[in-house]
């Protein structure tokens, strides 16, 4: 298993809680893509599985290992096999974009060659060819600052891809990005997952992102799994149950309700699995 | 609200200006006539024709500047050495402020953040002249001491700017970095740095300028220097040559001036 | 996404422009070194290390005797004098000159009326003499004055009133045109004199922030006064470079942790002050 969540609960220091007996498990590999409405604990989950946030409750397993039982430099050496897309990219403004790509693979990197990196980018080339998997090649040498919010958003995820992490996670990485882009953008994040064997378990806000690239699909609100299934098996009746606070429209990357024409409307699945039916 | 509400007590309050205001004025008064009668100056003699005489005498000594050929090298020389001692003095202060600031900003506990303030918080209330003063005995006359006075006291001053910088500068870039496994180090070098780094040159930058000023005026303690020539052509009562030394100190100043503004308004390129 | 066409690897364009300033850099670094006599191994030379040791091991105990202490004292109000009379002295000199240069009490610039040139080039002067006033430091001014009328406080007094006149002249003409100017100038264009505009247009709103600077200004007065004994201007400064003269660290230890008492009761009072002010 390359990610175990067993059980998982998170309370907040200020006593709210984000998360309620969550349990995830991918193989090495797998593609599983997470939805569900704004405040639903998607993020939440994501940093609880990169060992970034450790969780109240629960047996957490990433890359076979419980992380909050290593030492300090077992723990980094984890951490830098996996990869964390982030929605806003932390990037300081003035670092140019080969920088902050190199940047991916600091926790291989020494000290020494890190500093050096600074005064001259190590690795010119690898940085150019992540950044050309989502056309940015030519933004090489510019400052962050100089960027739009996608282009941006973009850098972020060629900084994982450079990492080459064994399991990456995504955090609404396109949420910035106009359809086209978008849909190129996980398209990359899903090849990088075939080319590396890595396993890929991705956040998305739009619906149809998540049915045509994920062949996995959980459903999550206020802080539960609400559905964890094969993305052929996703209704639209249970969309519309798990996106009952956001209106009757479900979310799509072109708000464009016909791209989820092909859902099953009839019940032909699998019982939900709700709390308090186990 | 009618005439016949107000009391006599706020009537009489409104009417004139606040009693803080006038004991606090009162004793402001009563504090300088006080330093002038201590100070007991002696402002009848100051004023007399004979000492004004004097002064005049002493004035009219320092004209013409003497501005041989040789005498100016030599003040030259000295403005060089004054240019060098503070950008010396401030080029370690960066060093060692840059090194303080870090615990200084509570990166490694609260009981290294107040020590390290604590620290700094020293360095920068001992005036450079004392420091110079104190380094004159540990290191000998000469502008070594003067260099290591300004950067004494500059890194007390540049610590704690930087401090306040790195603890005003969000976290996030380099938490996502250690997130992703890099060391401490790196992490910081890429993810804290660039955000302080623009700000950090422009403190710097302004304070040498300020050191240069002050290197000029360390040498009346022997900390060589423009200063140091003054204080001793001043001392054998060679005035003219003290006037050319003035002159030297004059436009120095003048000259970072005009360029600090043009200098320091040019951002700094990207980062890395 | 387009494929990745790779061209040969670039190289930084920020490459060069790096090289020269480092270039630059340690060209300059090794003449700065050999004008300022960079010598390390100075401070750990015998005779040094000797005469800073034993000054040093005399700062403790601190001096303490009566007839030393009865000296720090008169040594100290005067320092305190010295400052008060210089700044008292200070916004003499200081007041005419920033009410001659400020643009808010100019008549003639409401209009443009008559003489407009002639009011310009009066403040031109007034600014130009206020900037002179500032450009010799004090330390310079009170050397000067110690050979010109002796040893002692008055020296100092003078030194202080000169520099700091020029000082606070220039930024009380720039408080009272950055308050707003508006009263001020509604009385000049009801035709009343300047200085009935400045008590009852301007002084109402700025006269916080320019009571609030002179007791800064004052503040470091008290600093700068200590610094000026040194050149004999008198005070705790004289006295401190008089014992250092005479290698006594026992009562340089006393002066300087009275300086640093002085400094922090007079950061105090300025700070109560401003306070109250507000």
């Amino acid at each position: 298993m390359s990610l175990s969540l067993d059980g998982i609960g998170l309370v907040h220091p200020n006593g709210q809680r984000a998360l309620q007996r969550v349990t995830l498990a991918a193989a090495g590999g797998e593609r599983v893509a997470i939805i569900g409405p704004s405040g639903a604990g998607k993020t939440t989950l994501l940093r609880v599985a990169a060992a970034s946030l450790r969780p109240s409750e629960g047996r957490l397993q990433a890359l076979a290992v419980n992380p909050w039982q290593l030492s300090a430099r077992a723990l980094r050496r984890l951490r830098a096999r996996i990869g964390v897309v982030h929605q806003a990219p932390p990037i300081p403004p003035r670092l140019r974009v080969v920088t902050a790509v190199l940047a991916g693979r600091l926790g291989a990197w020494s000290a020494g060659k890190a500093l050096a990196s600074l005064l001259y980018p190590a690795d010119i080339a690898g940085a150019r060819e992540v950044l050309a998997r989502l056309d940015l090649a030519d933004r090489l040498f510019e400052r962050c600052d100089r960027l739009s919010g996608g282009q941006l958003q973009r850098v972020g995820i060629a900084r994982v891809l450079y990492q080459g992490p064994e399991l990456l996670l995504a955090d609404e990485p396109v949420s910035a990005l106009d359809p086209a882009l978008a849909d190129a953008a996980v398209g990359q994040l899903i090849a990088q997952s075939e080319a590396s064997g890595a396993t890929l378990v991705a956040s998305l806000h739009a619906v149809d992102l998540a049915l045509k690239w994920f062949p996995r699909i959980g459903g999550m609100r206020e802080g539960v799994v609400m559905f964890d299934v094969p993305a052929r098996e996703v209704t639209r009746a249970m969309l519309h149950e798990l996106y009952a606070t956001e209106g009757a429209v479900l979310p799509t990357q072109g708000n464009d309700p016909s791209a989820l024409a092909p859902l099953q409307t009839l019940a032909q699945v699998v019982p939900i699995a709700r709390p308090g039916c186990r | 609200m009618t005439p016949a509400d107000i009391s006599p007590a706020d009537r009489a309050r409104a009417a004139g200006p606040c009693l803080t205001c006038v004991v606090v004025t009162l004793a402001l008064v009563a504090a300088v006539i006080a330093s002038f009668a201590y100070l007991r100056i002696d402002y009848r003699a100051l004023f007399a024709t004979e000492s004004l005489r004097l002064m005049a005498k002493f004035i009219a000594e320092f004209f013409p500047p003497d501005l041989s050929a040789p005498f100016v090298a030599k003040v030259a020389w000295g403005a060089l050495q004054t240019l060098a001692v503070s950008a010396l003095g401030t080029l370690l202060a960066v060093v060692a402020g840059g090194v303080l600031a870090l615990p200084a900003s509570g990166r490694f506990g609260t009981a290294p953040r107040q020590a390290a303030r604590f620290g700094l918080n020293l360095l920068r209330s001992v005036p450079e002249l004392v420091w110079a003063a104190l380094m004159v005995l540990a290191a000998g006359l000469g502008p070594f001491a003067g260099a290591l006075a300004l950067a004494l006291h500059t890194t007390g001053v540049l610590g704690r700017l930087f401090a306040e910088a790195l603890e005003n500068a969000p976290r996030d870039p380099e938490r996502a970095l250690e997130a992703a496994g890099s060391g401490a180090v790196a992490a910081f070098a890429y993810g804290s740095l660039p955000l302080v780094f623009p700000q950090c040159v422009a403190y710097a930058l302004y304070r040498w300028e300020m050191n240069i000023r002050m290197a000029a005026v360390l040498g009346f303690v022997g900390a060589g220097g423009l200063g140091q020539l003054l204080y001793f052509h001043l001392s054998i009562f060679q005035q003219a040559q003290a006037a050319t030394v003035l002159l030297a100190m004059f436009v120095l100043v003048f000259i970072v001036d005009s360029f600090s503004s043009r200098f320091r308004r040019g951002l700094a390129p990207a980062y890395a | 996404m387009k494929t990745p066409t790779l061209a040969a690897p670039e190289r930084d364009p920020q490459a060069r422009r790096r090289a020269t300033g480092v270039l630059l850099g340690v060209l300059v670094l090794w003449p700065m070194l050999q004008l300022a006599e960079f010598r390390p191994a100075a401070l750990f030379e015998s005779g040094n290390l000797k005469v800073m040791g034993g000054f040093l091991s005399a700062f403790l105990p601190p001096a303490s005797s009566v007839e030393f202490l009865g000296l720090l004292l008169k040594a100290t109000l005067e320092t305190l004098a010295m400052a008060t009379a210089g700044i008292a002295l200070a916004f003499v000199i200081a007041t005419p000159l920033a009410l001659a240069m400020t643009h808010s009490l100019s008549v003639s610039r409401i209009g443009p009326g008559p003489g407009r040139w002639r009011g310009e080039a009066f403040r031109h002067g007034a600014r130009l003499l206020l900037t002179l006033l500032r450009a010799v430091p004090e330390l310079v001014w009170a050397l000067l004055f110690v050979r010109a009328l002796g040893l002692g406080p008055a020296a100092g007094v003078l030194a202080l009133a000169i520099t700091y006149g020029g000082m606070l002249g220039k930024v009380y003409a720039e408080i009272l045109e950055s308050s707003d100017t508006r009263p001020g100038r509604a009385l000049l264009e009801a035709g009343s004199g300047r200085i009935a505009a400045l008590a009852y247009g301007l002084l109402p709103g700025a006269a916080q922030e320019l009571a609030s600077y002179t007791v800064y200004r004052w503040e470091c007065a008290v600093r700068a006064s200590v610094v000026m004994g040194f050149v004999g201007a008198g005070g705790l400064g004289q006295l401190m470079d008089q014992s250092m003269k005479m290698l006594n660290g026992g009562e340089a230890s006393t002066i300087l942790l009275t300086f640093l008492l002085l400094v922090l009761l007079a950061d105090a009072l300025s700070a109560a002050l401003r306070r109250l002010l507000a």
